[in-house]
Formats: C-alpha cells, structure tokens, sequence
C-alpha cells in the first residue's frame, strides 16, 4: 500500500512544476506523516539544500503549516501559499488542521534549521548556525555542510565548518574520507572532539575495537594527542588567568591596606568594611542610574568608581580623626578599636540596607567575554578587573613617588620627628593619607561589587585574606604586596585544581602562617635597624 | 613583697579576699544548687533552670577570658585563636557525649547521625577510643595543649610578637574553622555536634545532671582564679610581667624568654580547651562557627572591659558583657552590635584599664583625697594591678 502511495507521490513530484523544485515527497510526509517518518522527511529535504526547504520548516516550526484536502499551505498573515507549488492560495480555504509537532520533531525542526542558515546571505546568520552545529551536527546534515563549504567565504567559518565535516565524516563514508577527517580532527581544541576521537579508540570487554581498521586506530590517537595537549594548554591558560584574576583582587583589597598599615603602622581591621562602604557605593551609583537616566546605564561605573573612592576616604578620614588617632603608637589597642568600628559599620549597613545582598548588575559591557579557544573563555569583567588593578597601582606608585604628598607621608612614616621639624604638617598628613588608604578599599568594593555579591558582609570575606597579602609581602613594601597578592592568587588557584576551594584556602594560610614563622619580615624585609626600630 | 618567704595562701589573697571567695563558692555550691533544686519553682527564690544555664554558660566564658588574661593582660600577647582552643576542647569532649547517644540517634544506629548520613561504615582515626570519658577528658587537655605548644614554640621562637602573632593566630582559627566546616573532616560539618543524650550513663538534660556541671563548672572557674593568681603572683608571673614591658631588656638579663611564654600559652590554651568542655556539657551544641575569628576578638573585649593585667576584672568583663549580650540579643538584636562596636571602640580609648582601673582610680581619688593628685598608683596601660580582690 505505501509502496503504491509512493509511487504515486514520485510520480507526481516529476510531474511539478521543476521551478519549484522541491521533493514533494517529502513534504507531504512532513505535514501528514508519523515522527518516523518526518525526521526522514526532514533529513530528505536537507539534502537537497535548496532556499525554500527553510520556509517551509520554519513555518511547520512556528505552527504556521496547515492541510486542507491534499493541499499544504503556509498560512501566514491571512495569506495562505502553497507549499507545493509556491503558488498564493486565494481565498483561504475554511477547513483546514493545523499540522501538529511533537518534541521529537521540534527538535529536528530546530537542528535543520540552523543548518539550512548555513547557506543564508546573512553572515551573522551563518555564524549562529555554525556556532549551533558545532556540537549538535548529525549525519544527515552532511550533504548541505559539505555545500555550504564550497560556498562560504570567511576564513574563520570556513574552518568551522570543515571541523563539522570531519566530524561527521568521522564516522561514515569510505575510508580515505574517513582518515582525511580524523587528521582534520587532530586540529581540533575542543573537548567533544576528544571525546569523539576516544569512543572511536573504545575496547569492548571482550577486546574488541569499536574501530577495527588500525591504520585509523593510529591516526585516531595521533590526532588524540594533538588535541589533549592542546587541550592541557587550554587548561592552563584558564588556571594562569584565574589565577591572575584573583591575584588582582586580592591587591586591590590589599592595596590599601598597604598603605594604612604597611606605611602608617595602623592595624586597621576595618578596612574589609572600607571594601564593603566602596561596594555599597557603587550600588547606590546603580541604582540612580536606573531611576534617573536608564538610558545612560552603561556609564554608571564611570561615575561610580570616583564616588566609591570618595566615600570610602571620607569614612577613612573621619575614623582617623576620631578614633585611630588617638591610638597611634597602640597596635593592640587599635586593632580592637577599629574592630569595634567594623561592627558597627556592618551594621549600619544591615540597618540603612536590609541584611540580604543587594543587586549590583554589570554594565552590558562588561558581560560576555573574549573566547580565545573553544573552552576558555575569558569574562571581560575579569579582564577589566585585572587592568583596573594596574591602574590603581601605577596611581599609587606615581602619587608616593611623584607627588608631594607622596613624599610626606614617606617622610612621616620614616622618621616623625625629623619630618616635624621640616615643617611637615604631620597630623594633617595621617589623616590625608588614611584617607588615601581607605579610598583605594572604596575602589576595591567597586571592583568587587563587579564579579561578586554585595552584602554586609563583604569586608569580612577579606579582611584575613588581605593582611595576609600585606604580611607576607612585607609591611612596608608596595612591590612585595604586588608580588604576594598575584603570587597567592595563583598558588591559590592551583591547589584548587586538585584539592578543591576548602583545602587549597586551607593550605595556603598554613602555608602563609609557617612562612610568617620562618621569615618574620615578610618575603622583602627592610633590612638595617629600621626594621627594630 | 618576696614571695618565696610568704606561705602560699596569704600571698594568693589577704583575707578580705578569701573572704570574698568563700562567699562565691558558697553561693556557687550552695545556694545555688538549693535555689534551683529544693525552692519550688512558684517561690520568688527559685532560680530557673534558664539562669542556671546562662550563669554556667557565663562561667565558662569567664575561665576563657582568664585565660586570655594571663597571656595578654600578663604578658601582652594577645591572641586572636583563643576561640580555636575553646572549641577544640568542646569539640574533644563532644565527641564523647557524641558516643553516649548510643542508638538512640535517628537512625537508631550505634553511631552518630551525621556519619549515617554521610554513609560511614566505621568511626574514622580521630575518633579512636572516644568513647571513654578518660580518653576524652586527656584530649580536652592534650589537644589545645599540643596545638598550642607547637604553634607557641615555633612562633616566639621566631620572635614573631605584637600585631603579627595576633594576626596569624587569627588566620590559624580561620583555617581550622574552614577545616571543620568540611564533612569530610569527620566532626559533622556545619552542624556540629548536638542532640546529647547522656554523660557518664546520666540522662544529661535532667536538672540534677545540669547542676552537678555546673557545680563542676564553679569550681572549675575558682580553681583557674587561684591558680592564674598563683602564677602571677609567683616569681615566673613577674618575669612574665617583665617581658610584657621590656622583653629585650629581660633577654639581656639572661633569661630564655621563649620558654616562659611558650608555657604560659601553652597553658592558656589548656584553659580554654578545659572552658570548651564544660561548655558543650551544658549548653549540648559545638559547631565550627565557635572558631570564627570574630569570636576570638570578642573574648579580648571581655578582659578589656573588666580591666586587663587584674584576674577579678577579667571574670567581671566576661559576665558583665556576656550577660548584656544574652540580655539585647533578645530585646533589641539589631542593636547588640552596634553596642558591642562602641563598647570596643569606648574602651580603648577612654577605660585602657577597665573597669576595674576605673574603680580603683575612684576608690584612690576619694579615700585619700590629699595622695590623690599624685597617686602614683594609678594604674597605667601597661602595669597590671598588684592587689585584686
């Protein structure tokens, strides 16, 4: 019976018009058939590759394919055309059945359809399509992939493109094609390739080879290889950046405590609170753009990043005049007192904010990331974070060293007296460079508030971590700090690849506090007696 | 004043202070135990089993803030990692009260609930033997002890002093508390150890029960005042004191200052293992946030507010600052820490000797009012008190 059907059906396609080229075959079986029979009907289609295959499915897709009698129209807009002969249906007809899809055939539906993007005009359109078919490609689609190679002209899409062919040619057709794609595949740096090549090279139980050719075996683990040891440097990139990236944000927390502490002397153990102050900044910045001018929002960070500075300096500066000063010369003292100062912030931040972490979204260009291989991508908001903790340094550098400012706190934190007597405001230089301490945490929240939550709590998550980095640097020692922070960060990141985020964190403290124990100083002592002094 | 000359009670106390102490230990032993026990709970005598607890909780903290006293109030270490010490007393004798549940866990199972859960076949290594309550008393002592010593020896012997040492004990009880948050540890991660049932084959919840502990727990804080007053007053107390004030200069007189702190660290630590232990007895939890380090900062502000380098101010400190605690943590919660923020911040810089410094400021300004302006006894930051009562 279908046997007859199908040959009535063919001889019905030959009898089309041969402008309207396509297998109606096909078609008919995608608008009446059963899910067997639609994938094969969709398969069939692809393979033919031609223009208007994609219209049809797309409408069969978006619920747009109808039946009425033996026609099958594409109604859209109230106006009905016939899939089979193109021609624009007039008037609609009033009996008509929605052609009905299942998930099985969504699915297809929405493969073949990037596939058939292949061949759009659109290059954003190929794109996609490539970028779908990149780890979804199924047999049937080979026909129109290999089309769309002769046909695609941008470099990089094209090589996309032949790494799909291979991959699917892996696995089919003779067996020069079949070495010709596994040799592609050698150039591959994605993890489904491996794994594609690994269940080529599989053994059953019983010691058989899924691949029984071993000429293809061995060209299998060659390309294999190539692709784990680019694979393992793609590993390491990934773990050297966030590596990196962590170093970065342990020196921004930790830059300004190397002033305040490193420099001044002052124990300050409200500086992750500076951090926390810095954040919530940024969050009130965020939230003004939104309400005020939402079209602006991508410059909110601009803005905020000044404010976070300003804020978290002015809280510095009113602590010192307040409280830290008084207690110079008393580290035990100040370390409770601004203990104290920290709880009390965190409050007043529970109370002003609401216990829970507040919203703080990324500017839309600082979401996504740069992708430098098909499985490490690196977030722009990383990325910025790393070049904004240059930046505050070089800042830093250039303000003690270049500026007069720079040179009187060095003077101050070197010899008091001495500085005094040349004339040096010297209370009124602690308290400008307190505040320059705590403007560089406020700038460190704003960071944070970039890549993490933004709660109460904040300041608390850093606060070891950042006198750590300071001691271990060395007090004193803006370079040290550099090297600890960036140093840490990536020690911090290897020992996570094996041991988890608990122990590395774990190992890394004992690591820090037996250090501390063999070389008091720091890894870059001061040496001669100001050290004792 | 030579002590070797002086028999040991009077250079302890002088009789006013035995005084009060007999008078502590008679309510602690005494009316106490009568006023929960025999008074009937309609009485306006009876004490509920709520103070009972919360005076026994209290004590605990006050043989802590003792303990904290000797190293920084008498040889000016100060510690960030005392609540490291505390809760690895708690958590070796909680692993004992742990094994007295028995079967009488959820899963009905010869073992704890959390090593059910996480599918353990057997007790791992640290739990070996932790069923005997010797065993468990030796680790409340050799644990924190044997942390300590190893830590003390390595970190005075490398001279790492002041804020440096207060520093990387503060990173070390922030490592072993992210140590015990771990499951795998094998001390029931973040939940710690809790639903005790009995202590030495006693029903631990009954009133009886809680008033032997608690009575233990009295005698144990008087025991820690005389023997913190008996070091201090001793010979090697003021050598300790001496190093506080000028270690280089004690060196140069030829003593080995490493070991006289090493074991007054060493035994701090013991003390607060000691506290931790007869905590978790009575207040029947222990869990890794016990080791945060903003715990262990709480602890300095105890002695700081009774007034450091005198032993009396250090166990007036822990009550009267735990005991607000308990009080606004319940009345007004959202503003307990901004109180105990001012009450550090306060301290510091208006009361460096604490109450008990203001008291005696007081007491020396009014009683004799011609000495007054040049008392000359007027406690300073950095001399401890020689008389407390």
């Amino acid at each position: 019976m279908r046997a007859l059907i199908s040959s009535l059906l063919l001889w019905l396609a030959i009898a089309a018009s041969s402008a309207w080229a396509l297998d109606q075959d096909a078609v008919r079986k995608l608008a009446t058939g059963d899910s067997d029979e639609r994938t094969a009907a969709i398969a069939a289609l692809l393979a033919e590759g031609d223009t208007r295959t994609s219209g049809i499915l797309q409408a069969m897709h978006d619920a747009e394919l109808f039946i009425a009698g033996d026609r099958i129209l594409i109604v859209r807009n109230d106006i009905g055309i016939d899939a089979l002969t193109g021609a624009t249906v007039s008037p609609l007809p009033e009996a008509r059945d929605e052609v009905a899809i299942n998930n099985r055939v969504r699915r297809e539906l929405t493969a073949a359809l990037a596939a058939l993007n292949l061949l759009s005009a659109d290059p954003k359109e190929r794109r996609s399509a490539v970028a779908t078919l990149t780890d979804g490609a199924e047999a049937t689609m080979l026909p129109l992939v290999r089309k769309a190679i002769e046909t695609e002209t941008i470099p990089d899409l094209k090589a996309a493109l032949e790494m799909v062919r291979a991959k699917l040619e892996i696995s089919s057709g003779e067996r020069a094609v079949r070495l010709a794609a596994i040799n592609k595949l050698g150039d591959s740096d994605s993890p489904t390739t491996k794994t594609l090549l690994l269940t080529l090279l599989a053994k059953s139980p019983e010691g058989q080879y899924a691949e029984p050719d071993a000429g293809l075996r061995a060209a299998a683990e060659q390309s294999l290889r190539k692709v784990e040891g680019r694979l393992a440097w793609a590993g390491r990139i990934g773990l050297a950046f966030s590596g990196l990236s962590l170093g970065s944000v342990l020196l921004l927390a930790a830059l300004g405590l190397a002033i305040t502490y490193g420099l001044m002397g002052v124990i300050n153990m409200a500086h992750g609170e500076l951090i926390m102050i810095g954040a919530y900044a940024t969050y009130v910045v965020q939230t003004l753009f939104q309400s005020y001018a939402p079209d602006a929002f991508g410059w909110y960070l601009p803005v905020a990043i000044p404010v976070a500075f300003a804020v978290a300096a002015l809280v510095g500066m009113l602590l010192e005049r307040t409280v830290i000063r008084f207690l110079y010369g008393r580290p035990l003292e100040t370390l409770l007192a601004t203990w104290g100062i920290s709880l009390m912030l965190i409050q007043a931040m529970r109370t002003i904010f609401g216990a829970q972490n507040v919203q703080v979204e990324n500017p839309s260009w600082l979401s996504g990331g740069v992708e430098i291989m098909s499985n490490v991508v690196l977030p722009w908001n990383r990325i910025a974070i790393i070049c904004f903790a240059a930046m505050v340094l070089i800042g830093i550098w250039l303000l003690l060293s270049r500026s007069r400012l720079g040179l009187f706190v060095r003077g101050v934190t070197q010899n008091r007296a001495m500085a005094s007597c040349m004339g040096v405001p010297t209370a009124r230089v602690d308290t400008w460079a307190f505040g320059l301490g705590s403007g560089i945490a406020g700038l460190a929240g704003c960071a944070l508030s970039q890549i993490g939550n933004v709660g109460p709590d904040l300041g608390q998550a850093y606060i070891v971590d950042s006198f750590m980095v300071v001691v271990l640097g060395g007090v004193g020692q803006l370079a040290g700090t550099v090297y600890a922070a960036l140093g840490l960060g990536v020690v911090n990141k290897i020992l996570e690849s094996w041991s988890g985020a608990v122990l590395a964190k774990i190992a890394v403290l004992a690591f820090i506090i037996v250090f501390i124990q063999r070389r008091p100083q720091g890894m870059f002592a001061l040496k001669g007696r100001a050290v004792e002094a | 004043m030579s002590p070797a000359y002086t028999p040991l009670l009077q250079r302890l106390y002088t009789g006013r202070g035995w005084t009060v102490i007999a008078i502590c230990a008679l309510v602690l032993f005494v009316a106490v135990p009568c006023a929960n026990l025999l008074v009937p709970p309609s009485s306006p005598f009876h004490l509920s089993a709520y103070w009972v607890s919360l005076i026994g909780k209290i004590m605990c903290y006050a043989i802590v803030a003792l303990a904290m006293d000797l190293i920084w109030g008498y040889a000016g270490i100060l510690s960030l990692g005392h609540g490291l010490f505390f809760a690895l007393g708690g958590y070796s004798f909680g692993m004992y009260l742990m094994r007295q549940i028995g079967a009488d866990g959820q899963y009905r199972v010869n073992m704890p609930d959390f090593m059910v859960f996480l599918d353990w076949k057997e007790f791992p290594w640290q739990w070996w033997n932790t069923d005997s309550f010797l065993w468990a008393c030796f680790l409340v002592v050799a644990v924190p002890g044997l942390l300590a010593y190893v830590f003390g020896y390595f970190a005075f012997r490398s001279r790492v002093k002041g804020v440096y040492f207060s520093i990387i004990t503060q990173a070390l009880t922030y490592a072993a508390m992210l140590l015990f948050f771990r499951n795998d540890t094998g001390f029931g991660g973040n939940n710690g150890f809790t639903d005790f049932k009995r202590i030495l084959g006693y029903s631990i919840t009954t009133p009886e029960t809680r008033m032997v502990l608690f009575v233990v727990t009295g005698a144990a804080l008087i025991g820690a005042l005389l023997l913190a007053r008996g070091i201090v007053t001793s010979r090697y107390g003021r050598v300790l004191t001496a190093i506080r004030d000028a270690e280089t200069r004690v060196m140069f007189c030829g003593y080995n200052t490493v070991n006289y702190k090493v074991f007054i660290w060493t035994l701090s630590a013991v003390m607060c293992g000691v506290a931790g232990a007869l905590y978790v007895s009575q207040v029947g939890i222990i869990n890794p946030s016990e080791m945060s380090p903003a715990n262990s900062i709480e602890i300095a502000i105890w002695v700081a507010v009774g007034g450091r380098g005198t032993l009396t101010g250090a166990i007036l400190g822990a009550g009267l600052v735990n005991g607000a605690k308990s009080f606004f943590t319940v009345a007004a919660p959202e503003y307990w820490l901004f109180m105990l923020g001012l009450l550090f911040i306060l301290v510091t810089l208006f009361m460096p000797d604490g109450l008990v410094g203001l008291a005696k400021r007081l007491h020396a300004k009014f009683t004799r009012p011609r000495a007054g302006a040049a008392s000359t006894d007027a406690p300073t930051a950095a001399r401890p008190a020689q008389q407390d009562a």
